[in-house]
């Protein structure tokens, strides 16, 4: 599949925001994150900015970003509308707890009930926008039960590792456990990653190219083809067809698993042996941060060029 | 609308392609461009027709295929070459239209017919990657997603000839590989065929209960394969057929070895 730059970035930059605003809830309602304007304007303000950026340059690889509010109808029965709807009903929860934080200070029960509700729509905008991908039948690598889990964990993880870099950047008390945390999150999105990759190079084909012509299929027999409909690509292969990355699958597999995972655990890891609050540590962390963001926008990008679909059948792949 | 009608209509339009007549000649593309580029659908975009790489907007792809049989060794013993047409199969569980998250993708009630409404498409092009089987193509130039329409401005105009009232492709095929009608009657003369044939459906198992059917290639005559055996036997294997034009090769009759004989001095 081709990977288009503005669906990479909003799937990466608005998970990363809604995962941070999960763990903001989170930890204020644990009372590690006390309310404090200066902490809280950079934490929201990064959390919304990356939402709304991804949520703009989603519009972006529209033909017709002008007419974008019409996805919001057909909650019924599409998973991208019912991302949009979310979306958009995420904004006043987490909005509206954002400002009781921010400028009034307050995080009693009501503002903590906003917020829980905010957190738990946020983490449905993410799960929905994994369904757009894993509903996906004739994209077998998508269509496959660890996706869900793995834009979840990533989009949780990624929160994390942002509110970790502002929480050492700001010499918060919370910087320590924030780091754990991260640690067990990167852990386990290294976990999912894997069984995700296994599970999608070690998959049976659905469909084959004697399925999609319905010719060869007597023993002994076998189908290919001879000549393509057009002489150059068209929009199938183009969109479809995109095979760059997949020659180099392998390669991209270990800079997004070392960028995104084994090198900022290390990294935070030895900040919180060095001891959270110098600035080695922060250093470190902000390191940490800057790789998970490569390996991540990596991770992203083989998602989508390394996924097969089936209409490649048609010319020439055997089997998707 | 986006979701499929609630009372699946008993009527279902759609084609049936006989890939033992389908000669590969491409006229049903080349009509249905014709035809839709001034249609329901229309434009049919092409970018750069003149240039180096020209590309654009078809509804009907028809590719070429080779079927070989092969044998314990893994020596080919047979080869049959089939010309695939392909089109919209116009899905009863059409998953291009339940994607769709602007309503734009439809699936009309009385008919079956799958459509895109042009005015409120914003072209996100989800349609176009839950399509197995490629039948929508995207205009870049329009930002909107395309696709067959079953000549639906053409199957209805009171202004033609009836017997002009079937979809471009079907008019035009002049070797009447395509068959036009409501496959939702098993009555039909479409439904006939596909029994009588054994028509079947691309790729059952993407669970999109297409509509159109594709009718087979017929078996060779066993003289044809007991001839290819032959060949294969004298180390000729797959070696075209051609006319022996050597002195005595033929069996031919009386008067024409004589005057062989007589035009050969």
């Amino acid at each position: 599949m081709h990977p288009a730059k503005s669906v990479i970035f909003f799937t990466t930059a608005s998970g990363a925001g809604y995962g941070l605003l999960v763990w903001l809830v989170v930890f204020t309602a644990r009372g590690d994150l006390m309310p404090q304007a200066g902490f809280g304007l950079a934490a929201f303000g990064l959390a919304f900015a990356l939402i709304v950026a991804g949520l703009l340059s989603s519009t972006f690889h529209l033909g017709h970003p002008e007419r974008a509010w019409r996805a919001m109808s057909q909650w019924r029965t599409s998973w991208l509308s019912r991302e949009g709807l979310s979306a958009i009903v995420t904004f006043l929860p987490t909005g509206l707890f954002a400002a009781s934080w921010v400028l009034l200070g307050d995080v009693g029960p009501r503002a903590m009930q906003l917020g829980m509700l905010g957190a738990a729509l946020s983490l449905l905008t993410v799960y929905c926008t994994a369904m757009i991908y894993q509903s996906l039948k004739p994209i077998p690598a998508w269509s496959n039960r660890w996706t869900a889990p793995a834009y979840l964990t990533l989009s949780l993880a990624s929160g994390a590792v942002l509110l970790a870099a502002l929480a050492a950047l700001f010499g918060l008390d919370a910087a320590p456990v924030i780091a754990k945390v991260v640690l067990a999150l990167l852990a386990l999105g290294l976990v999912v990653k894997l069984a995700q990759w296994h599970s999608v190079l070690n998959a049976a084909s659905m469909s084959t190219a004697n399925s999609a012509t319905g010719l060869g299929l007597e023993p002994g027999q076998r189908v290919r083809l001879v000549a393509a409909p057009h002489t150059e690509d068209n929009y199938l292969l183009k969109e479809m067809g995109f095979h760059i990355a997949r020659k180099h699958a392998d390669k991209l597999r270990r800079v997004a698993t070392v960028f995104g995972f084994v090198a900022p655990f290390l990294l935070i890891a030895t900040a919180i042996g060095i001891g959270m609050g110098t600035p080695t540590a922060t250093a470190l962390i902000i390191t940490a941060t800057a790789l998970a963001a490569i390996g991540i926008v990596t991770e992203r990008w083989l998602v989508f060029a390394e996924a097969r679909h089936v209409v490649t059948l048609y010319y020439g792949e055997e089997a998707a | 609308m986006t979701s499929l009608p609630d009372q699946p209509s008993s009527k279902k339009l759609g084609l049936v392609i006989d890939l033992d007549i389908c000669v590969g000649c491409h006229a049903c593309a080349v009509n249905c461009k014709e035809w839709n580029t001034g249609g329901h659908m229309a434009p049919l975009t092409d970018l750069m027709p003149y240039g180096a790489e020209p590309t654009g907007v078809w509804f009907n792809r028809i590719h070429a295929f080779e079927v070989e049989t092969v044998d314990a060794d893994g020596t080919v013993v047979d080869s049959t070459a089939v010309y695939f047409p392909k089109s919209c199969l116009h899905c009863e569980t059409a998953p291009c239209v339940t994607v769709c998250p602007t309503g734009a993708s439809y699936k009309r009630p009385e008919d079956g017919i799958v459509l895109v409404n042009q005015d409120i498409c914003i072209g996100c092009k989800l349609c176009s990657w839950a399509c197995p089987y490629g039948a929508r193509e995207y205009d870049e130039d329009e930002g909107v997603m395309k696709k067959c329409t079953l000549c639906v401005d053409k199957i209805y105009n009171e202004n033609l000839a009836p017997e002009s009232r079937v979809p471009a492709c079907v008019s035009t095929c002049p070797a009447g590989a395509r068959s036009f009608g409501d496959l939702g009657d098993p009555n039909s003369d479409v439904s006939r065929l596909v029994a009588s044939r054994g028509g079947y459906e691309l790729m059952p198992e993407q669970g999109t209960k297409p509509v159109n059917r594709y009718l087979p290639p017929r078996p060779k005559q066993p003289q044809h394969r007991k001839q290819a055996q032959r060949a294969i036997e004298d180390g000729e294997a797959l070696a075209p057929r051609m006319l022996d034009h050597g002195a005595d090769a033929a069996p031919a009759g009386v008067l024409a070895r004589w005057a062989d004989r007589v035009l050969s001095r």
